[in-house]
């Protein structure tokens, strides 16, 4: 085990198989990380398509048919194929040298879980180009458009997500046993840095959720090719029995969206603040009752089916109570940076910006919880604007901030900082103009998933896609910034790379060796 | 390196405003609406309120917060010489910023309870709707009153695509609207034929899905005669964004002369039902019943979309027997997308549209389908 | 449980990437063959490729253990990855257990016309009852679901019909030819002989746990073949298939997974009791026959859940 990892001069073949045969956490990590990203950039394609679609009213380039599946493939790798592996890319890459252990638990089951993710999303992909198109039905799936009404493809969907599922079962399994099992002596749970605490917590809720989207997506199959009744009440079953399923699932998944982002957030502002991170502990209860809250509030989007009154009504005090564990998250990154010494390198930006909009978008949340008044919002661009303000000022914005914050580790060079700042306001200005008017838009009256629309809704949408393209041209620079550190960075060769970073992953050499704590460190 | 920056920053500043200003400036070509709207019933004017509380709520905590964390970010900043502090605890402010947002919610729970009372009171009404959502199209029936029809989109084709320019009401005119009398609490009773769709009026504050094979309910009650458009706002295939919703509130005199009106039509109808058509005839009611109808699945010439939707260019059915072909349109083909047709169209409308695809692009079977071929159809069931 | 600075990491490794392409071909070739007029071929080969590739993967770990790679620490990970895996099937059944919850207690009354039984009785009830008016006039709720509500509106037209006959209790003077029972007293055993078995095995009694995890297996094989009794005797002279509305899609999904889980399990047992022979496992070494004989347990109290509101609770 003493040997390097190959390189390209070792001829490529032994380069290859060192990624595809690799049992290492960091070599899954950085597979992770590019993986995600190439997702991120076809997700974000197909959002330019949306956008570019409706920059006017009428149908320009694209047929409605075409349009529903970008929005349904936008929605679903962004999800599936960009936020959730860049999370678990960041995972394999810290956790271990977080905690102090020389590996993950399980390293080649690891290596299984990520190969799997290049095949299920080549068959979803795959499906564009198949005879009756991709998947059209949104990526919420509603039965019965996503069963009896729907392309033949949708098979391929189905075992898509199927496989996809496997892995992030397994990836998960894995963090959770690594975290419980190979932390270092002395490492207790309540000196566990708040990135492992959250994945730990998320890592819980994908194992019970993710078999239930299995399970949902069992129930369709049966339904199209085997003559069930689950999701038609002809037969004595209900479509909206789907929504239950879907959202018993698709509501924890958006916290597991959002749980990684938030231990990614606190750890920069601390190094920043040069301060510890206020509440640890109350930070790690607000994360346990927000995943617990998670389970038991998932009809709050199904606030228009018609559900039993006193079923609406718990759906909306529950979810309006998540608000006060995310408020004390929030709380604590501010009184975090209270009284420190603040500095403003590119991760920091990304994070304190991530404090604000997501806070924005939660607030729109609570909005959105209030049942009565999500009659008017509900399937509007109201509820597009809200989830893009969590999920890409959200889970985008702490991922950028986490390849700035641990590149310098990973490769052992410095970004340039200007080309980070540059980038950091391009995104943010981006970011406020594509999504601020959807507000607009949606309380104003436009439905999401339109393909067209009434003129009163024209400038807003023309200066949402122009925002969009701004946006869309930030993530260029990012790669751009990216690729040159690796090539062309400044190399940095002292450990700790920030003056107030904390934590294990910071005592090993910069960049970090192949293999770390083989020997496991005496934490304190 | 960071005037770079700084420049980069304002001119992208610089950009927004004016972005914003040209949204701001086209206003007034069609006015751009900001907020929610008030509606004319008690239920949006309650949602309308509930929505305007939670916002300066937000609002509120929103400028406290933020403000604080800009103060901090101005204040205790390395470059002015901040030295950090160490403690990282304080259990009285982090009980207090538990205990005080949970008394806010508790206390918005209260008039959030009340407004969603309102919604679902839909006992007592005075006149009974059924909607049904079709893709793409709505079909009103007033219960017990003997009166159904069809409401879809009228902007045509053209305008869609560009061929022409767009007037003044695109996307939000249908073929015949809902008629309301003013004044009178209305329930509808909500369901779907198909997929789910969602009936969605926004000044009445009435938003419900239409599930399939069940009813939901909601209701409205205004005073304000006047025109009122809403969507459907439940993705449901192609068309989803083709089947607006127009409501016509009329007061109590003018909907009873509507609805006398209506049920006279379909008497007339009725009789002329056994009427010959000639094939021409036929030939153009059917053109303009399929491309109505039909040609949002099947392609305006008839070859469908490969894959999804069979072409009915050349098909068997098509060239077949006509009672196959009658099967198919008044009965639908159970578990797909072909729908039943009978609930929808006249029998003059089945048997030109008929007609026309047994005759069109290169079909030419030379049969005439007549209305009584459809009726007779229909009551050998 | 922390590091101890020996824990083993296997260097690299062909066997995941063939497993994921393997999975790949399999669920590529699963969608091609459900799609009308597909051919099951790429999804045989995938099953192939998997079956070698798992065989394969398995003797691995076991030579690693033989070879003592396997410190304590490995070995809890395996413990924590067996028993998470367990919960993911627990969450699996919940979707197929709340699915059968909700159309039972919700969806039934619904379409009935009346208010949900017990829980909500504030239901709109004027939808509810335009449900039995308008759309599915004459269906009763009832369950098992004999009509279907297109059944009761449509009569020989409707596209689902329910079944002729359920499974429910036939009465007592039927009582020993009523299957489900039989089922369930032949799994119930099994979980005592297992746990014989591995009482056994703790005491270093080798013969003694050969012969009661044997014995397991052959219950869990002899549960298969009632079961398999069960669904003939159900499509051949129950009318009782599939397609009969909401009761047979619960019916045969939520049995249906649980005896595919029996067979896995089954087979698990299989391979551990064949290892046993070979003379594998000592009185603490027997990780792979105790994860097993976890996930024995776990198809046995899934089973309970079935009996109870399967077949009991009408
Ligand atoms: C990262 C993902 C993420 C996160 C974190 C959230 C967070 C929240 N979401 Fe969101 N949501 C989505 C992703 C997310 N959401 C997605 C993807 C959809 C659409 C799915 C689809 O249909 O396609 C959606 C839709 C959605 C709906 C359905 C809308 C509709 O379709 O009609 C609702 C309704 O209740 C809702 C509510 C909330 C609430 C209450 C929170 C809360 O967690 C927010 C809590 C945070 C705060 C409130 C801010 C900080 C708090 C304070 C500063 C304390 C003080 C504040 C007060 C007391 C006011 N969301
Ligand atoms: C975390 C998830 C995530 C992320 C990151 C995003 C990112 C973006 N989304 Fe997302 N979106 C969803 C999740 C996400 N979205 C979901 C779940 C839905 C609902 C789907 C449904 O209804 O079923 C949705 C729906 C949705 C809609 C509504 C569609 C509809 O209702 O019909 C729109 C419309 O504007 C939109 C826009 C965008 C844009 C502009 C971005 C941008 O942030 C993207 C930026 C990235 C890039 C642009 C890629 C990088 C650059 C290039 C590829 C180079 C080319 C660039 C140029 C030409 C400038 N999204
Ligand atoms: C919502 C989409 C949709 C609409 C609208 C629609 N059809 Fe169809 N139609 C279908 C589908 C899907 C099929 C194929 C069903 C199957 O799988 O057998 C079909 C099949 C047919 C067939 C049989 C073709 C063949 O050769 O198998 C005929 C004839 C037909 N439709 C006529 C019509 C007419 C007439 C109208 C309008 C009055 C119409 N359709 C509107 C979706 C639609
Ligand atoms: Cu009908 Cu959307
Ligand atoms: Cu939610």
């Amino acid at each position: 085990m003493a040997h390097g990892p190959a390189t390209l001069a070792d001829g490529w073949v032994k380069y290859a198989s060192r990624w595809l045969f690799t049992t290492n956490h960091k070599d899954i990590g950085t597979l992770y990380l590019w993986f995600s990203f190439a997702m991120f950039i076809l997700g974000g394609s197909f959002a330019m398509i949306i956008r570019a679609e409706l920059f006017q009213p009428g149908m320009q380039l694209i047929k409605p048919e075409f349009f529903n599946q970008m929005t349904t493939m936008h929605g679903l790798v962004m999800v599936f194929g960009a936020i959730m592996p860049a999370f678990v890319g960041l995972a394999n890459w810290l956790i271990p040298m977080m905690i102090g252990a020389p590996d993950m638990a399980l390293p080649r089951m690891n290596n299984l879980s990520f190969w799997i993710l290049p095949f299920a999303f080549a068959i979803l992909v795959a499906t564009l180009f198949m005879e009756g198109g991709g998947p059209n039905f949104g990526w919420t799936f509603y039965a019965p458009l996503s069963t009896t009404y729907a392309p033949d493809t949708v098979n391929y969907f189905i075992f898509g997500v199927h496989i996809m599922g496997a892995s992030s079962i397994m990836g998960s399994i894995n963090i959770i046993a690594t975290v419980m099992n190979m932390r270092a002596p002395g490492m207790t749970y309540m000196k566990m840095p708040m990135f492992v605490w959250t994945w730990l917590i998320t890592a819980f809720l994908l194992v019970a959720v993710m078999p239930v989207l299995a399970g949902a997506v069992t129930m369709m199959l049966m339904d199209i090719n085997f003559g069930t009744s689950f999701f038609d009440a002809a037969g004595g079953g209900d479509p909206v029995l789907f929504q239950h399923i879907f959202w018993f699932f698709g509501h924890p998944e958006v916290y597991i969206i959002i749980l990684p982002a938030f231990g990614v957030v606190s750890q920069i502002i601390p190094t920043f603040s040069r301060k510890p991170l206020f509440g640890y502990s109350s930070m790690v209860y607000a994360t346990a009752s927000i995943a617990f809250m998670s389970f038991i509030v998932w009809a709050h989007h199904m606030f228009t089916v018609g559900m039993p009154i006193a079923g609406e009504l718990y759906f909306m005090y529950a979810t309006m109570l998540i608000a006060v564990p995310t408020g004390v998250k929030v709380f604590n990154w501010i009184t975090t940076m209270y009284k420190g010494s603040l500095t403003f390198e590119t991760p920091m930006l990304f994070s304190i910006a991530f404090v604000i909009l997501f806070t924005f978008g939660g607030f729109t949340g609570l909005m959105l919880s209030i049942a009565a008044a999500d009659i008017q919002y509900h399937d509007t661009y109201f509820v597009v604007a809200h989830f893009h303000y969590v999920m890409v000022a959200g889970a985008v914005f702490s991922g950028t901030a986490a390849v700035y914050y641990w590149l310098p580790k990973w490769c052992g060079k410095m970004y340039d900082e200007t080309m980070g700042k540059v980038q950091f306001w391009i995104a943010f200005i981006g970011f406020n103009i594509t999504f601020m008017p959807q507000h607009f838009l949606g309380l104003a009256g436009m439905p999401r998933r339109y393909a067209d629309y009434g003129l009163q809704f024209a400038d807003w949408n023309m200066v949402s896609s122009i925002g969009a393209f701004m946006y869309g041209a930030a993530q260029i620079l990012f790669l751009f910034n990216v690729v040159r550190t690796i090539t062309h960075g400044k190399p940095v060769d002292k450990p700790e790379v920030w003056e107030g970073a904390e934590g294990l992953e910071w005592t090993v050499p910069t960049p970090a060796p192949y293999h770390t704590f083989e020997k496991p460190p005496q934490v304190k | 390196m960071l005037k770079r920056a700084q420049a980069l920053f304002l001119s992208s500043l610089g950009a927004v405003l004016a972005l914003v200003y040209v949204g701001g400036a086209n206003a007034e070509s069609a006015p751009s609406q900001l907020n929610m709207p008030q509606g004319v019933t008690e239920v949006s004017q309650a949602a309308y309120d509930i929505h305007m509380i939670m916002m300066w709520i937000c609002t509120v905590i929103g400028i406290a917060v933020f403000g604080f964390m800009f103060y901090v970010m101005y204040a205790h900043r390395k470059s002015r010489g901040a030295v950090a502090e160490n403690f990282h605890e304080n259990v009285l402010v982090e009980l207090l910023w538990t205990i005080v947002p949970a008394i806010i919610l508790i206390v918005m729970a209260i008039p959030a309870t009340t407004a969603l009372l309102k919604v679902y009171d839909t006992e007592n009404a005075d006149i009974d709707i059924k909607v049904t959502g079709y893709q793409w199209k709505w079909q009103y029936e007033y219960l017990g009153e003997d009166v159904k029809f069809m409401s879809e989109l009228r902007t045509p084709q053209d305008e869609i695509y560009g061929r022409e320019p767009k007037g003044e009401h695109y996307l939000r005119e249908v073929t015949e609207p809902l008629v309301l009398p003013a004044g009178k609490k209305v329930r509808f009773l909500i369901t779907g034929n198909d997929v789910i769709h969602s009936w969605w009026v926004p000044d009445f504050g009435v938003k419900r899905d239409a599930v399939p094979g069940l009813f939901t309910s909601a209701w409205a009650k205004t005073d304000k005669p006047g025109t009122y458009v809403g969507e459907c706002t439940e993705l449901c295939g192609s068309g989803h964004a083709f089947m607006p919703v127009v409501v016509e509130v009329k007061e109590q005199a003018e909907y009873d002369q509507w609805l006398a009106d209506k049920k006279a039509a379909a008497a007339e109808y009725a009789s002329t039902i056994g009427k010959q058509w000639t094939f021409d005839e036929l030939m153009v009611k059917g053109e303009e019943v399929y491309n109505r109808s039909c040609a949002g699945c099947h392609a305006v010439n008839g070859e469908g979309i490969p894959g999804v939707f069979p072409a009915l260019k050349n098909s068997v059915i098509a060239l077949g027997p006509v009672v196959e072909h009658l099967r198919v349109v008044v009965d639908g083909i159970p578990g797909t997308a072909m729908q039943s047709f009978a609930d929808q169209l006249s029998e003059v409308d089945i048997a030109a549209v008929i007609h026309y695809e047994r005759n069109a692009w290169g079909n030419d079977v030379g049969d005439i389908t007549q209305p009584i071929d459809v009726l007779n159809y229909k009551q050998a069931k | 449980m922390s590091t101890e600075g020996n824990y083993y990491v296997p260097e690299q490794s062909k066997l995941p990437i063939v497993t994921a392409t393997g999975m790949g071909i399999l669920a590529f070739g699963a969608a091609s063959w459900v799609i009308e007029g597909g051919s099951p071929t790429i999804f045989l080969v995938g099953l192939l490729i998997m079956a070698l590739v798992m065989y394969k993967w398995w003797s691995i770990v076991i030579d690693e253990n033989m070879r003592g790679l396997a410190n304590d620490q490995l070995k809890k990970s395996y413990v924590l990855g067996m028993l998470w895996f367990i919960f993911s099937e627990v969450m699996f059944f919940a979707a197929f257990f709340g699915a059968l919850f909700y159309v039972r207690v919700f969806a039934n009354s619904w379409l009935g016309g009346e208010a949900a039984v017990g829980i909500f009785d504030d239901t709109p009830t004027d939808a509810a009852a335009a449900n039995n008016e308008i759309l599915w006039p004459g269906y009763q709720a009832e369950w098992p679901v004999m009509v279907t509500p297109d059944q009761a509106a449509n009569g020989d037209a409707a596209m689902f019909k329910g079944p002729e006959q359920n499974m429910n209790f036939p009465g007592w003077s039927n009582l020993l030819s009523w299957l489900p029972l039989w089922n369930t007293i032949v799994l119930m055993t099994s979980s005592v002989t297992v746990h014989i078995a591995h009482t056994a095995l703790k005491n270093d009694n080798r013969k003694k746990f050969n012969t009661w995890l044997g014995i397991t297996v052959a219950l869990g094989i002899f549960f298969l073949f009632l079961q398999a009794e069960e669904y003939i005797h159900a499509y051949q002279h129950m009318g009782l298939t599939l397609e009969t509305g909401i009761y047979g899609t619960t019916f045969f999904l939520l049995t249906g997974f649980h005896g595919a889980h029996v067979t896995l399990g089954t087979c698990m047992l299989l391979v551990q009791w064949i290892r046993g022979l070979k003379g594998h496992f000592s009185h603490e070494d027997q990780f792979g026959f105790e994860a097993s004989s976890w996930y024995w347990h776990f198809v046995d109290v899934v089973w309970v859940g079935l009996f109870l509101f399967v077949y009991v609770l009408a």
